[in-house]
């Protein structure tokens, strides 16, 4: 039985919420394992933007009274968890990583925030991430990089990016500074990073999780998801933030399906799909590898494995970098420094004034260039040329998978085409950035469910992640694939805590 | 039907004119936050987290301003499109929290309709179609105030996120005339609906006005758009200022600016505000915080169902089932206030007097055109706030049409109830205003009348026979009206015989 904090920290959400049930441990006795491995490496990773030790305690002692009345505690009863710096969170600084937000406290609490809230779940802080949710090393944050917990096995220390955007949720769960933390995931915001730091993430169907309360990034595509240890935690997690939302015209209505009670890595009768097109030309030998091994596990589950086409698969990084910039530019309109945030006047200033030294000074540099390309694609003459043609291919994706759903029940791909990248190596080449993203955004595009799971590590020693994508709605399938892998995979690593 | 022309040194200008309507839907909540949208209130007093535009809020469309835009499509014999669409219209502007305006440009709600215009008020059959192009439903703005600080603007933004409907007209209308009447026309039928409240002093409507002037029978010219322009009268002057404007321009050899106008209706001129090449490029896209609005069969049905009777059927029954004149079916017709004022007091009177309302449609209509509407002028008063209901009227009609008072003596009454308040029976029973029906009463008026006047009784039965009115005049008199008019009337025939 753990009781030491050392090892109360290593646990997961299951095992939290069963001990605390139990009586094995204090839901207190947790928070303040993980407040304390929390304040242990604030400096070094920069995970948090703003650490919240006491709500985690207060859920905590909540949790404790409710167990000792014999009430119910819920799906999330005694889990301190961290939220990403994109959900409002009331009266606690919510800044999406920007200057512009700097400061800037809601009156309100996001929907999923609420939920986990009231599922029993306490909040250790706002984690770090990329600005705004734009970038995939969380490189453009205005409160720093965050530093992946991981190290190449090559004896350097070179500094690793936690993938991003989530990269503050990806290195705090890695680095066991909280059992679970909250993603959004807009092209791989979840899974890109879950890979690069051995965890498991999900982006649930789009629509599954309220987008009430979230700093839009892009509103067709933005998708709150869970990202923890594991697939259990992943579906326990999942299941208190998901649920309709009347306050959100795009959330499903629909019921929320117990996904951790329909867990089973069974694959029986399952079909498997591998599209073609993933297999690019110079994939790295390490991913490739661990593709053809995921391969292998889900057929030793007991699933059929079909050849799938996407054909229009290399159209979707394009269409993804029209589509996502255009809705930020107009999303991002309203930090004008009227009314909230950072407000820049000059002596003498005028209102165009006002918004011009306001956003040049709130806004990151990644953050202008989407801005930018979002007002170009949307702008008289050019509109037809690229959003109008943007959302039909973006059609044409989803049509794609539409038509390899009737081959297979589930997709299997590597989440994205390289393990963790170190800072600094990516950040003066854009697109190389983006094509980070590669494997991610046709889900997105196509609104479907998918995760990444821990599949191995590469010659580095740094992680590899596994994609499993599934059919609107069947969050079910991709767990229950994701834990075939996660059962065959054996994924032990961590890494060495160094900070 | 227009004739209007424009007389320039070189030759005559036909004007062509096109209104783009904005009218504020009458609904308790904005199009898309549950804020309320009462006029008056304390600035910002009326603003949700979605008005301010607060980051992580998302819109949610209210389907009472989505029905009232569908009903007012009906009105107008539009098409409905049971799929359609809001689109961001993207502008940085102080009054303007989300940096952009939902609205529907590419699929409006309400496609083509049309409605009638009458510009000769004597003959309301005379008429012009005005084509409808389109109506959309879109979110209005704050509203900034420059008076509060001596360097920096204030915002209210109790108005943002209000629905509006823009009705946006086909280039159909040739004068200010027939500009004013499609207005008038339009905020009538609005009113009836009850989609708007027409109140154009307070905002509620307003209209863009593009105007253009061409050679008779030539293609359109260019135009410019004078910006919200808040009354009928205000549309038609900027309209005449502006073509004429135009003609000068052109006759000058010069040319039109395609270009936005403001009207300054102190000097009831306009003034350019931004050109063509300063036109803000508004970056259309779907919203992608709202799905397609699709409407089924029975939100349709519903919406037809709460139609209420139009002005011009209305006009037309009140002719033919009622048979009141073109006039007076006209004037209760006009307002959708004073026709649910006349029906009230047409039923209420029909029933005291157990007749049909047909047979008391006339009674009740010169009664309320020609003695309440006068009585109320005189106060300075409108039926709104009119101290007579409708049933108190129609109380006051019965004890005429019983006999228990004169139509003189109803004069009289109607002055004391809109003074005190009072019912009718109770003025006529406390101030002894009953008609007097005991003929020996009235015959002994008419006895002192005749005694008193011979000399006009000799020169009545030497043939002057106008004289009877002076009799009954002068025993009407003399019973302080109250004497009832037929027997006073057939006393003094058999006296007088």
């Amino acid at each position: 039985m753990p009781n030491s904090s050392d090892s109360l920290t290593d646990l997961g959400i299951a095992a939290i919420r069963d001990g605390v049930a139990k009586g094995d441990f204090t839901a207190v006795e947790v928070a303040e394992a993980f407040n304390a491995n929390v304040a242990a490496a604030q400096d070094a990773l920069n995970a948090f933007i703003v650490t919240t030790p006491e709500m985690a305690l207060e859920a905590a002692r909540a949790t404790d009274a409710r167990r000792a009345a014999g009430q119910p505690l819920g799906k999330m009863g005694g889990v301190p968890i961290g939220m990403k710096d994109l959900f409002a969170t009331k009266g606690v600084q919510t800044t999406a990583a920007s200057h512009i937000l700097e400061g800037f406290k809601p009156e309100y609490e996001s929907t999923v925030g609420q939920k986990l809230w009231d599922a029993g779940a306490g909040m250790l802080g706002k984690l770090n991430l990329d600005q705004f949710a734009m970038g995939s090393s969380n490189e453009t944050s205005y409160f720093g990089n965050v530093i992946s917990p991981w190290r190449r096995n090559d004896g350097g220390n070179a500094p690793l990016a936690p993938g991003g955007s989530s990269g503050g949720s990806s290195a705090a769960v890695s680095a066991r500074l909280c059992p679970a933390a909250t993603g959004t995931d807009t092209g791989g915001s979840i899974r890109q990073p879950a890979a690069f730091t051995g965890i498991s993430g999900i982006k649930p169907t789009y629509g599954r999780c309220s987008r009430w309360g979230i700093v839009a990034f892009a509103s067709s595509l933005d998708q709150a998801g869970p990202m923890a240890r594991d697939v259990r935690d992943c579906a326990i997690m999942l299941e208190a933030m998901a649920g309709f939302d009347p306050k959100d015209s795009t959330s499903l209505d629909l019921p929320v399906p117990e996904w951790e009670a329909g867990l089973s890595g069974d694959l029986k009768g399952k079909k498997v799909g591998i599209p073609r097109e993933y297999r690019v030309d110079g994939l790295d030998a390490d991913v490739a590898a661990s593709w053809d091994r995921g391969i292998e596990w889900l057929k030793d589950a007991g699933a059929e494995v079909v050849d799938v086409s996407l054909p229009h698969t290399k159209y979707a990084l394009p269409t993804y970098y029209i589509i996502a910039p255009a809705e930020a530019s107009s999303n991002l309109a309203r930090y004008d420094g009227v009314r909230y945030g950072l407000r820049d006047l000059p002596e003498g200033a005028g209102l165009q004034d006002m918004y011009a030294a306001t956003r040049a000074a709130g806004f990151g540099a990644e953050v202008k260039r989407r801005i930018m390309i979002g007002t170009y694609v949307l702008s008289a003459g050019f509109y037809d040329a690229y959003y109008t043609q943007a959302q039909k291919v973006r059609t044409l994706i989803s049509h794609d998978f539409k038509n390899a759903f009737t081959q297979c029940d589930v997709i299997l791909a590597p989440t994205a085409p390289t393990a963790a990248f170190g800072l600094g190596e990516m950040v003066s080449d854009p697109l190389a950035m983006y094509l980070n993203d590669v494997f991610a955004v046709p889900a997105s595009l196509a609104g479907l469910p998918a995760m990444s799971v821990p599949a191995g590590l590469n010659r580095e020693g740094l992680p590899l992640g596994l994609q499993i994508v599934g059919k609107p709605f069947d969050e079910q399938g991709v767990l229950n694939a994701g834990l075939a892998i996660e059962q065959r995979a054996g994924f032990a690593a961590r890494p060495q805590r160094w900070w | 039907m227009s004739t209007y022309r424009i007389q320039g040194a070189t030759g005559e200008w036909e004007v062509v004119i096109g209104l783009e309507v904005h009218a504020q839907v009458t609904s308790n909540s904005k199009l898309f936050s549950g804020a309320a949208t009462a006029f008056g209130a304390e600035p910002n007093a009326q603003v949700s987290l979605i008005d301010a535009a607060m980051p992580g809020m998302l819109p949610v469309p209210n389907r009472e301003c989505i029905r009232q835009a569908v009903r007012t499509g009906m009105a107008i014999q539009a098409q409905i499109n049971k799929w359609s669409r809001f689109d961001r219209k993207n502008y940085f502007y102080a009054d303007l929290p989300q940096g952009y305006q939902i609205s529907q440009l590419y699929h409006p709600l309400v496609g083509e309709g049309s409605l009638e215009i009458a510009l000769d008020d004597k003959n309301p059959e005379d008429t012009k179609t005005i084509g409808i192009e389109r109506i959309h439903v879109e979110q209005d703005a704050g509203k900034l105030m420059h008076d509060q600080h001596p360097t920096m603007s204030y915002v209210d933004l109790n108005r943002s996120g209000v629905a509006l409907m823009e009705i946006v007209s086909r280039p159909d209308m040739r004068s200010p005339a027939e500009a004013g009447a499609y207005l008038s026309k339009l905020r009538q039928i609005l009113r009836y609906v009850g989609s708007c409240d027409g109140n154009m002093d307070q905002g509620s409507m307003r209209a863009d006005v593009n105007v253009s002037v061409r050679r008779p029978g030539e293609e359109f010219g260019t135009r410019t758009e004078t910006k919200n322009v808040n009354s009928v009268r205000f549309v038609m002057q900027a309209i005449e200022h502006e073509a004429n404007r135009q003609v000068d321009v052109l006759e000058s050899g010069g040319k039109i600016v395609q270009e936005t106008r403001l009207f300054d209706p102190d000097s009831g001129t306009t003034r350019s505000m931004r050109s063509k090449e300063d036109a803000h490029d508004y970056r259309y896209f779907p919203d992608p915080d709202l799905l397609p609005l699709e409407l089924d069969d029975a939100f349709l049905e519903e919406c037809r169902a709460s139609l209420p009777e139009l002005p011009d059927a209305k006009r037309h029954r009140y002719e033919s089932a009622l048979g009141l004149s073109a006039y007076n079916a006209g004037v209760l017709t006009a307002d959708v206030d004073t026709a649910r004022w006349f029906e009230v007091l047409l039923a209420a009177t029909a029933a005291k007097a157990g007749k049909s309302e047909a047979d008391v449609a006339k009674q009740a209509s010169n009664w309320l055109i020609s003695e309440l509407f006068g009585a109320l002028n005189k106060l300075g008063k409108g039926l709104d706030d009119s101290p007579v209901s409708p049933e108190g009227g129609a109380e006051l009609l019965a004890l005429v049409a019983d006999g228990t008072i004169s139509g003189s003596i109803a004069k009289q009454v109607l002055e004391k109830m809109l003074e005190s308040g009072d019912g009718a029976a109770a003025i006529v029973e406390r101030e002894g205003l009953k008609q007097t029906t005991d003929t020996g009463a009235i015959e002994a008026a008419v006895d002192a009348v005749l005694a008193a006047n011979q000399d006009k009784v000799e020169q009545y039965k030497g043939g002057k026979e106008a004289l009877f009115g002076f009799f009954v005049g002068q025993t009407m008199k003399a019973m302080q009206g109250k004497g009832n008019p037929q027997l006073v009337n057939q006393v003094l025939k058999d006296k007088l015989g």
